[in-house]
């Protein structure tokens, strides 16, 4: 199985004991990488030599490595994700590189996500703007039939598109201001155009900005490094609809 | 011992309303004076500690990723059945329950299907109120498709996330509560021991993964959703966190592991392309509904582009060999169909370990737009991995692990031999048997998280006093200092070998010994290469850095650990029975068609492992299944 031509590789990685130290970047060498690695299993490869030569293995969050969890989170080459488009890192493979390239990988670099340790970064600011109004106050049990309400394919579509969202920050990584708009937008208006998350739109969108801000992301000046970032090709599109339902809120 | 699931008697469509009716109920006042644990917080732990928070328990819940998000129940691609009957087409809950016990190759308890079909409809409806953008077709109805082991179109799917969007719609119930104060979420914990005081579960032990910290927390009651062990196969369509750690300790605090060896391989994963790989990558089985599996008649063709071997000369054998079912034969019949085209010679592709998923006819039919529509992020996904576009040629399909019917031994009331201690969603083993059929893993989890844990942790609550959260019983002292003293001989060892050369190595055997065919001989292997395996681990395994901080090799040692010791038992399990059922095949048990051959006579009872010492074989107890409803038969889809 093992006859594929190999490559090697100059990986240059950050490597940060913890949130209070200064960090540094620190070269290693990856042998015997064939184009079938994923990017992950390559860092797996390096991660063992280390351990058998007795150095402490690269720290990296991972968990699905099929591009749905949302834990992988590298910057590669100065690009979240490593620049491939509709791709995780855990879902991009080595044939994207060739013999002897030089790789830079680093951790998110967002205010509002302080790293842990080398290349995890901690992301719980997502979880409170989800937890500030990404939802529907609806109860378990006691709701109506599926059926009863009709949602329009374009509208289930939208809301899908929207939801597709993992959440795994590299939108606010790629933004210049550090925003999440994107991630914020995404689930707003999903829940805005669903009949289902109508009633409770304004107060939704304003708790979730403010969550945003507070949390110290910074705000959209329409650079688009967001979509482009974007695992699941979220579209700019729905910040456009976050700032109109943030508008309409003001008036209701 | 004869365990006793408590089942409800009487006609079998009153029993899960009588059930509830019959349980105590802890009034609204009182409830806020207990306390819940939960340990994982995908389908089945979201949805419980959302819905326990929201009734007004306290609840404090447990994930070992840094967000209840990202539960490896988000990788669900296909869908999540409901016997909604939408389609007109003949389904009830009765079918689905019928579908369920004979896909289950009548290994399940009847009333506990009964009840997971019957609230299968609450949880499309909870769904669609959370915001869960479900497939609709152009004049907004829901929209259905179909699976494996049923002649119905049952399956709601949004797009191929399924599991992603009911898990967002959990996490954002959970996010709910944890806002309004009722559920304290604590991320990036893994537990490492369950806290038994007086015979009842009190409290766990953890490690914090950030700080190292060993922390302890007491409660009422404890529930472990904590998913799902094919990672013993160490390549396995799981994330690759997924462990059998809790359920393991909890185990070896007294309660009993059922039919560990009832393990789903699933038939169409992407085959494996190196021996460096981490992971096996599933298609959804929603393609079967599109995509039709061949192998080429003649060997001869082997080395062909698939496009150029003649339509005569392919061989679609699941519709030759069961043309009611076709292509969508259930996940353990599909699965030892595929290995054995593959064991006469006749697999395609790296090793010959792979058989073709071939779209050209729907293609044909349907048009790439329409089956872009249904698929498209599989055929995306499908080509990020194999560098091959399945529109243009068919996709290389070959089984892997992943699933297990078997878990934690739990009574009707989901509530494992050890009072206090609930067993939720794949960690049980309650409603699948020996094979678990295809968008019914989505359907228990939510089952038991919204619709069952709700009503019968209070029917145990209610007898119980509220304990508080104080940790100062012995018994918590005892366990974080047991749980240090792990740590650091894990540390300690300093041998030569890394922790994924033994996971790698005991995974090898598992899959060989223990995978889609077994054998006495095989498995008597295993018993007693993986003792020598797992000594060998404790005197020459290497584990880097120290308790004391955040430590992804010392994670890793010790999962591996405990697989090291469940391998033993799920291996014990499967040489006990002496029989084929499910996912469970036995060479010596088949009829001549290569069949798998039940022996109801002797094996129709869940077999439950309690855990007598270490070193000291497990003590089986049994619990008969009885079958009053659907007639016992062997199990055919031809």
């Amino acid at each position: 199985m093992s006859d594929h031509k190999t490559m090697t590789l100059t990986l240059i990685v950050w490597r940060q004991k913890g949130p209070n130290d200064p960090g540094k970047f620190e070269t290693y060498t990856a042998k015997g990488i064939t184009e079938h690695h994923s990017f992950l299993e390559m860092l797996d490869v390096v991660n063992e030599d280390l351990i058998k030569s007795g150095k402490e293995p690269i720290c990296f969050d991972h968990d699905c490595r099929e591009g749905i969890c949302g834990m992988c989170s590298q910057v590669i080459n100065g690009v979240p994700h490593g620049g491939q488009d509709r791709t995780t890192v855990c879902q991009l493979h080595m044939r994207k590189f060739k013999d002897g390239d030089t790789i830079y990988i680093e951790p998110w670099r967002a205010r509002a996500f302080p790293i842990h340790k080398d290349l995890i970064v901690d992301r719980s600011a997502y979880d409170t703007i989800i937890q500030a109004g990404g939802y529907t106050s609806c109860h378990t049990g006691g709701v109506p039939d599926g059926n009863s309400t009709l949602i329009p394919k374009d509208i289930a579509d939208y809301a899908m598109d929207a939801a597709e969202c993992i959440g795994c920050g590299a939108c606010a990584a790629a933004c210049p201001n550090g925003s999440a708009m994107l991630f914020t937008g995404a689930k707003v208006a999903q829940l805005a155009v669903l009949p289902q998350g109508k009633a409770e739109a304004a107060a939704r969108v304003k708790n979730m900005l403010n969550a945003m801000q507070e949390c110290g992301f910074g705000n959209c000046s329409n650079h688009y490094e967001c979509q482009a970032a974007c695992p699941k090709g979220i579209d700019v599109k729905f910040i456009a609809k976050l700032n109109r339902e943030y508008l309409k809120s003001l008036f209701a | 011992m004869i365990l006793d699931g408590k089942c409800p008697t009487g006609p079998i469509e009153k029993t899960w309303d009588k059930h509830r009716f019959d349980l105590k109920l802890v009034n609204p006042a009182n409830k806020r004076k207990y306390n819940v644990i939960m340990v994982g917080t995908g389908l089945a732990g979201g949805a419980a500690a959302a819905s326990l928070g929201e009734l007004g328990y306290n609840v404090m819940a447990f994930c070992y990723q840094d967000s209840p998000r990202r539960a490896h129940s988000i990788a669900a691609q296909g869908g999540i059945n409901a016997a909604k009957a939408y389609p007109n087409d003949g389904d009830s809950i009765y079918r689905l329950f019928y579908d369920t016990i004979k896909g289950g190759d009548f290994r399940a308890r009847e009333a506990d299907v009964w009840r997971l079909a019957q609230v299968s409809n609450n949880i499309i409806d909870q769904c669609v109120a959370q915001g869960v953008p479900f497939a609709r077709d152009y004049a907004g109805y829901l929209d259905n498709r179909s699976f494996g082991g049923a002649q119905v179109s049952r399956t709601f799917y949004a797009r191929g996330q399924t599991g992603q969007q009911l898990l967002l719609g959990a996490y954002s119930a959970l996010s709910r509560q944890i806002k309004a104060g009722t559920v304290k979420m604590y991320n990036r914990r893994e537990m490492l021991d369950l806290v038994v005081v007086d015979g009842v579960a009190k409290g766990i032990t953890c490690r914090n993964l950030i700080t190292g910290e060993i922390e302890s927390y007491a409660a009422d009651a404890v529930c472990l959703a904590t998913g799902g062990y094919v990672n013993v196969f160490y390549l396995s369509t799981n994330a690759m966190g997924c462990s059998v750690t809790a359920n393991w300790k909890a185990y070896k605090k007294g309660a009993y592991f059922a039919n560990p060896c009832y393990t789903q391989i699933h038939p169409t994963c992407i085959p494996q392309a190196g021996d460096y790989q981490s992971k096996l990558t599933l298609m959804s089985e929603s393609l079967r509904n599109d995509g039709r599996c061949w192998v080429p008649k003649k060997k001869e063709d082997l080395g062909k582009h698939p496009n150029e071997i003649a339509e005569d000369d392919r061989d679609y054998y699941l519709e030759r060999k069961y043309p009611s079912f076709g292509n969508l034969a259930p996940r353990d019949i599909a699965s030892r169909a595929a290995k054995e085209q593959c064991d006469d010679g006749r697999g395609v592709g790296p090793g010959g370990r792979g058989v073709y998923l071939d779209f050209s006819s729907a293609i044909k039919r349907v048009g790439e737009d329409t089956i872009r529509e249904r698929y498209g992020n599989l055929f995306e996904m499908y080509e990020k991995i194999t560098d091959e576009n399945g529109y243009k040629r068919p996709m290389r399909m070959y089984p892997a692990p992943h699933y297990s019917m078997g878990g934690l031994w739990v009574d009707y009331n989901l509530q494992s031999n050890i009072p206090g201690l609930f067993v939720l969603g794949e960690a049980n083993f309650s409603v699948h048997g020996a094979n678990r059929l295809g968008a019914s893993a989505l359907m228990q989890g939510l089952a038991d998280g919204y619709f069952v844990i709700p009503y019968t942790i209070g029917g145990y609550l209610a007898g119980v006093k509220p304990s508080g959260t104080a940790t100062d019983n012995p018994e918590f002292k005892k366990s974080v200092e047991d749980v240090n003293n792990y740590r650091d001989k894990l540390l300690a060892v300093n041998g030569k070998k890394t922790v994924s050369e033994f996971m790698r190595e005991l995974g090898g055997l598992m899959w060989e010994n223990c995978g889609m065919a077994r054998s006495k001989e095989s498995l008597e292997t295993n018993l007693k290469k993986i003792p020598a395996l797992r000594e060998e681990f404790w005197q020459n395994v290497k584990v880097t850095g120290t308790g004391a901080e955040l430590n992804q090799d010392l994670e890793n040692a010790g999962r591996t650990a405990d697989f090291l010791e469940f391998g033993e038992v799920l291996c014990r399990d499967a040489l006990h029975r002496e029989e084929s059922c499910g996912g469970h095949f036995r060479v010596e048990h088949q009829y001549q068609d290569g069949e798998a051959m039940r022996d109801d006579e002797n094996f129709c009872y869940v077999g439950a492992w309690e855990y007598k010492g270490d070193g000291k074989e497990p003590e089986l107890h049994k619990e008969p299944l009885k079958f009053e409803n659907v007639h016992l038969a062997v199990r055919s889809y031809k």
